[in-house]
């Protein structure tokens, strides 16, 4: 079974919102059955227009496809069109304490779904999902932008993760090639946004740390886990940085060189110049 | 809670008759039976007994049954140690429906440059034997062909095709894991050289399995190492698995046909249940071809794993073969090797019986199944 948190459990044997909203203002639809999961977002606004007064949801899908929707719906509820045009595939998952990564595409479905809509109210567009731009994965229909954007919002590294956020590459594989391409052209595009005003910007403490383990999450654990490794951030003091070996690396015994080439390598190009990285000895 | 498990073609209680012919080779006969003493050597004549009641469950000669470590192995054994020994410019044939316990390998001896040929089968399940003419016609080849299907229980008529291959001067193999104890086999009539069983799905534990190589069949062992097994497969044996599967056999050799006629009543029941109580349900596989335990029915319009959460709420155990639960993005390969259509296949279920199942179950199974279906589809965007 799925290790699903208590809260996708609960939306998935209790889903909220459920149906059509009579006379709808947007109606958005994505997937389909071939896909294996399909949603249907309808919302009405309120007199003034303003805000998400009602919204239900139909859905194909598995447990948590069934849970993200429902968690879509209370998530929206209330909110302008503006505010609701923010809402990601990350907050849809954080609103449920996380979804297995392989499940992540349940989350990007219902992002889409509400855009859809909210496009269909705006535009008065299908409502269904245009397959805009250059299709790279024929056999669930996922284009270029779309990987593009699961990357840069995810910030994923390898061609799993995308499969596991939006399906493409899970059907033949085909395409395996340019979704690795595309991964590459977003790391280079986010190198030159970071070195460009990245470094020198004053950050708090709290930033500061939260910007060194998505560093970390990003840049380095991918890369060790590739050889079944892994590393945990374990304190920052100052500008020295604290972490401990998992996996392969606790019994690697050029850990020391990976501490410096790549640990400490990365945090300094993407964090601050001056890193120290040592490893908890604890 | 309810336990109501109809998950038996995944894995199978353990008896407790097999359990306790196990326990004594833990606490007390642990010694090696290759040993030079009699602390050890004492225990060789047990692994003996085991290998003649596994025999004698399929109506081979002692000496054919090699102990493996699981159907995977002996599948595994059975294909590379074959095309191994067999002469250059062999090709490998096997179905699309195999388990990947065969496909793998056979997709890794790809790889390695050999030519492998994947027959396919109809709507119904049922292979395309034209097909597998035309390979075999080819030249010399290597045929490993499952005996029933995991997931929708469909039996291929393995002797014909035994026959067509031994006609035709290649080796067969079939994965009989689904086969052994559900159906009566007998060596004896079907010309098979090779056969692969795993225990854990007839009631011994998991972790021991066997391979049927009939006598003259050439093989290269692919676990060399010491004697063990005729110098066919290496280890130390694991006695007290080993004596686990023989009991095992001894069982499910003792009155298979009325035993399993109580187990087609169970299915029969549980499938006119069901799609008398569902509207838009379908049975995947050819229902007059099937082993008597299994029933893979498709709910349209909803998909397998909500169906499977909302089952094991109340506490019955079945299996999906939809994409969530496939392992994978897309449905399992034997229901789009079928060409299922994809309202269909993401919701196709799979229940799979045992002898220790009882009527009872049946009915809790027909009486709750409706509510589940009914729930997943007033969400469904696909249902007016």
């Amino acid at each position: 079974m799925w290790d699903y948190t208590d809260k996708v459990l609960d939306h998935f044997r209790n889903p909220r919102n459920v149906g059509l909203v009579a006379d709808a203002d947007g109606v958005g639809q994505v997937g389909s059955l071939a896909c294996g999961d399909a949603l249907k977002l309808t919302f009405k606004l309120d007199a003034n227009k303003e805000r998400i007064a009602d919204v239900k949801f139909q859905t194909f899908g598995c447990a948590s496809a069934i849970a993200s929707s429902s968690a879509l719906t209370e998530i929206i509820k209330g909110m302008t069109l503006d505010e609701a045009a923010k809402v990601t595939n990350r907050d849809i998952a954080d609103y449920l304490g996380g979804l297995p990564e392989q499940k992540m595409h349940c989350s990007v479905m219902g992002r889409e779904a509400l855009e859809a809509a909210i496009d269909n109210y705006r535009s008065g567009k299908t409502g269904k999902k245009l397959l805009d731009g250059k299709v790279i994965c024929t056999c669930f229909g996922v284009t270029e932008e779309e990987i593009i954007r699961v990357t840069l919002e995810n910030s994923l590294s390898t061609v799993e993760e995308v499969t596991n956020y939006c399906k493409a590459g899970g059907g033949c594989g085909n395409c395996k090639k340019d979704i690795e391409r595309i991964i590459a052209q977003v790391r280079k595009e986010r190198e030159a946004a970071t070195s460009q005003h990245g470094h020198e910007k004053k950050v708090t403490n709290l930033q500061r740390i939260r910007l060194i383990q998505e560093t970390m999450d990003r840049e380095i654990r991918p890369m060790l886990k590739k050889d079944g490794g892994d590393v945990e951030l374990i304190d920052v003091v100052g500008s020295r940085v604290i972490i401990s070996f998992r996996g392969m690396c606790a019994h690697c015994h050029v850990a020391d060189v990976t501490m410096k080439d790549v640990v400490e390598a990365k945090l300094r190009e993407f964090v601050a110049g001056d890193i120290v990285v040592e490893e908890d000895r604890a | 809670m309810k336990n109501v498990y109809l998950d038996n073609n995944a894995t199978s209680p353990v008896a407790p008759e097999v359990i306790d012919a196990m326990l004594p080779f833990f606490r007390d006969l642990w010694g090696n039976p290759s040993s030079m003493h009699y602390f050890g050597g004492q225990v060789r004549k047990y692994i003996e007994a085991a290998r003649l009641q596994v025999a004698n469950l399929i109506g081979a000669d002692p000496t054919e049954i090699v102990f493996t470590s699981c159907g995977t192995e002996s599948d595994n054994m059975a294909i590379r140690g074959a095309v191994e020994s067999a002469p250059r410019g062999t090709r490998i044939i096997t179905s699309r429906v195999e388990h990947l316990a065969v496909l793998s390998p056979c997709r890794r001896l790809r790889e390695q440059g050999y030519e492998v040929v994947e027959i396919g089968v109809d709507s119904a399940g049922a292979l395309n034997t034209d097909e597998l003419r035309k390979a075999l016609a080819a030249g010399p080849s290597v045929v490993s062909i499952m005996w029933a299907n995991n997931e929708t229980g469909v039996v291929f008529p393995v002797e014909k095709l035994a026959k067509m291959t031994k006609d035709a001067g290649g080796i067969f193999h079939t994965d009989a894991v689904q086969a052994v104890g559900k159906l009566r086999i007998d060596v004896r009539d079907v010309p098979v050289d090779m056969l692969s069983l795993s225990g854990h799905k007839l009631h011994a534990p998991k972790g021991i399995a066997a391979l049927y190589v009939r006598k003259g069949t050439r093989l290269t062992p692919i676990l060399p190492g010491g004697h063990q097994e005729n110098g066919r497969r290496a280890g130390t044996e694991n006695v007290p698995y080993i004596v686990g599967l023989g009991k095992a056999c001894e069982l499910a050799a003792w009155n298979i046909k009325a035993e399993m006629e109580r187990v087609a009543a169970m299915r029969d029941k549980l499938e006119h249940g069901l799609l008398t109580s569902c509207p838009d349900t379908m049975i995947n596989g050819d229902p007059a071809r099937r082993l008597p335990n299994t029933t893979n029915i498709s709910f349209q319009y909803i998909e397998g794993e909500a169906i499977l959460y909302h089952l094991s709420d109340i506490g019955i155990a079945a299996s999906s073969g939809s994409a969530c639960t496939s392992g994978s993005l897309e449905p399992s390969h034997v229901i789009r090797a079928m060409g299922v259509p994809f309202t269909a296949a993401h919701g196709s279920i799979r229940f799979s019986l045992s002898r220790y199942n009882t009527m009872e179950e049946i009915d809790y199974v027909i009486e709750h199944m409706p509510a589940i279906v009914k729930r997943l589809r007033a969400l469904s965007p696909f249902v007016r």
